[in-house]
């Protein structure tokens, strides 16, 4: 008669020989079903904290590059309270987007439809491919846009670089830059997460009088309005500056953007 | 008493004499990667020793059920699963450095170190002297690791655990960091030098060499 107390089944079990098949394929089964609910638990249970982690890390950078912006707290003031707006757009018409707002964006960049991939002539960035929307922040006095923050992405030595971008209400001088992600070689590349190299890029022109984009990280120390000083040791990375920056202020990045910015559209 | 005297030996035989990084080069790449700062490398060589200490007590409890047609497949289930709980803890409470660790905290599940443990000493022992010898395995790498990263950051950027201990030439002190030291290679120089020393000290760790010198004055 088959004995199905549960104690006994797990007595005989136990006493089974390793080398048995059933064993083999019981032990195996057992072990991966613990692991994986204790992986399961300690993801869900730990997702919240990291979550607020990232969020609070973004808000900081945000915060200290719209610190490091001079005469930004003058311009708050002035202003009134919480000035700053945050604002989705769309990147091809660089208007402001009808159809998503800050809370559903992440839900509508999981979408692969509301990403554009880049021809390879188009992607100075490296990047691959560009979400169509983007979450900006905009700091007004009176009417006009007197301080724009664009989140950007690029391709460096290491590997994906975030940063977020400042532009003076002229659409044309850098105000500031935050590098939010890098993985680039400490010491060298990583420098880019400095604050005294990062300090350097404010005031910095965009573009010339004829239009022609400018800006670069230098080889070396800079040596005109355009520039910013280089990273020795570090080329790579200092050429994916200049190209992440080139790239999202060109025609397939925020260019519709400024461009509607700049002609009071905003 | 004995068992006490051989639990201590067992911990501190990985220390120096037996230690996994130097004298069985194990584990290295890891040592590399994580050395450029000390707290980096404090942090690595903890999440190590939980992750060995926990994986050989479990495994240990469990050794006499593990089929030996699939033993290295159940060990490294159990220790993946550790790293990714210790890498989720990681990434919750110590945000920041966990950035900076990266991807090498999940990798300590490839670490010859951990699998090296639980298969030649968890598998054949009780669970109090398995997590013994592995707690030491632990700190072993972990003195390892420390002392290197504590010269990687002395002399690449004149700090150590994030203050400054020698004034940088740049802002008017006298020091000018070595940017070599923060590179991937000279943790090698570095290891190989520790390596030496510690040989040089107790001769009985350098390997027998492959080849005997040719004796010239023979062929005379």
């Amino acid at each position: 008669m088959a004995d199905l107390n549960p104690l006994s089944l797990w007595r005989r079990f136990i006493a089974t020989p390793n080398d048995n098949r059933a064993k083999t394929l019981f032990v195996a089964f057992l072990v991966s079903l613990i692991c994986a609910l204790l992986v399961t638990g300690a993801t869900v249970m730990l997702r919240p904290i990291q979550a607020q982690n990232r969020a609070a890390e973004q808000q900081a950078r945000l915060e200290a590059l719209i610190s490091a912006v001079p005469g930004i707290s003058d311009l708050i003031a002035e202003s009134g309270g919480d000035a700053l707006s945050t604002v989705v757009i769309d990147l091809d018409a660089g208007t402001a987007a009808a159809a998503v707002t800050p809370e559903t964006l992440e839900a509508a960049l999981s979408d692969q439809a509301n990403w554009t991939t880049l021809a390879a002539a188009d992607d100075t960035a490296g990047i691959g491919n560009r979400p169509n929307y983007a979450q900006i922040y905009l700091l007004r006095s009176g009417d006009a846009v007197s301080l724009a923050i664009l989140p950007v992405v690029g391709s460096g030595y290491g590997g994906r670089i975030q940063a977020l971008l400042a532009l003076r209400g002229d659409m044309q001088t850098l105000a500031g830059i935050a590098v939010t992600e890098q993985s680039e070689t400490p010491g060298l590349g990583a420098r880019i997460e400095e604050p005294q190299w990062q300090q350097g890029f404010a005031g910095k022109r965009l573009v010339d009088d004829t239009g022609a984009t400018r800006f670069a990280v230098a080889r070396g120390p800079a040596r005109t309005e355009y520039e910013v000083d280089g990273i020795t040791g570090a080329t790579r990375t200092s050429n994916a500056m200049t190209q992440m920056v080139r790239f999202w202020v060109g025609p397939k990045g925020y260019g519709p953007l400024i461009a509607a910015i700049r002609r009071g559209e905003f | 008493m004995a068992a006490s005297e051989s639990l201590w030996s067992t911990l501190t035989a990985p220390l120096i004499r037996q230690n996994p990084v130097m004298l069985q080069i194990l584990g290295i790449c890891s040592a590399l990667a994580v050395t450029t700062s000390l707290d980096t490398a404090l942090t690595m060589s903890a999440s190590l020793t939980v992750v060995v200490v926990m994986a050989a007590g479990v495994i240990s409890l469990i050794r006499r059920h593990i089929p030996n047609s699939i033993r290295l497949i159940v060990q490294i289930i159990i220790i993946a699963s550790m790293v990714i709980v210790t890498d989720q803890f990681l990434k919750a409470y110590f945000f920041e450095l966990s950035q900076r660790l990266s991807v090498f905290v999940s990798l300590i599940a490839t670490n010859c170190i951990v699998l090296g443990r639980t298969e030649s000493y968890a598998r054949n022992h009780r669970p109090l002297p398995s997590m013994v010898d592995a707690l030491g395995s632990g700190l072993g790498y972990g003195l390892v690791l420390t002392l290197i990263g504590a010269c990687r950051e002395l002399f690449g950027s004149g700090k150590l655990l994030g203050h400054q201990v020698l004034p940088l030439a740049e802002q008017g002190g006298w020091f000018t960091p070595l940017s070599l030291m923060l590179m991937a290679p000279s943790a090698f120089f570095l290891l190989g030098g520790l390596v030496w020393a510690v040989r040089s000290i107790w001769p009985e760790q350098a390997d027998a060499p492959d080849f005997p010198p040719h004796d010239l004055r023979e062929e005379r």
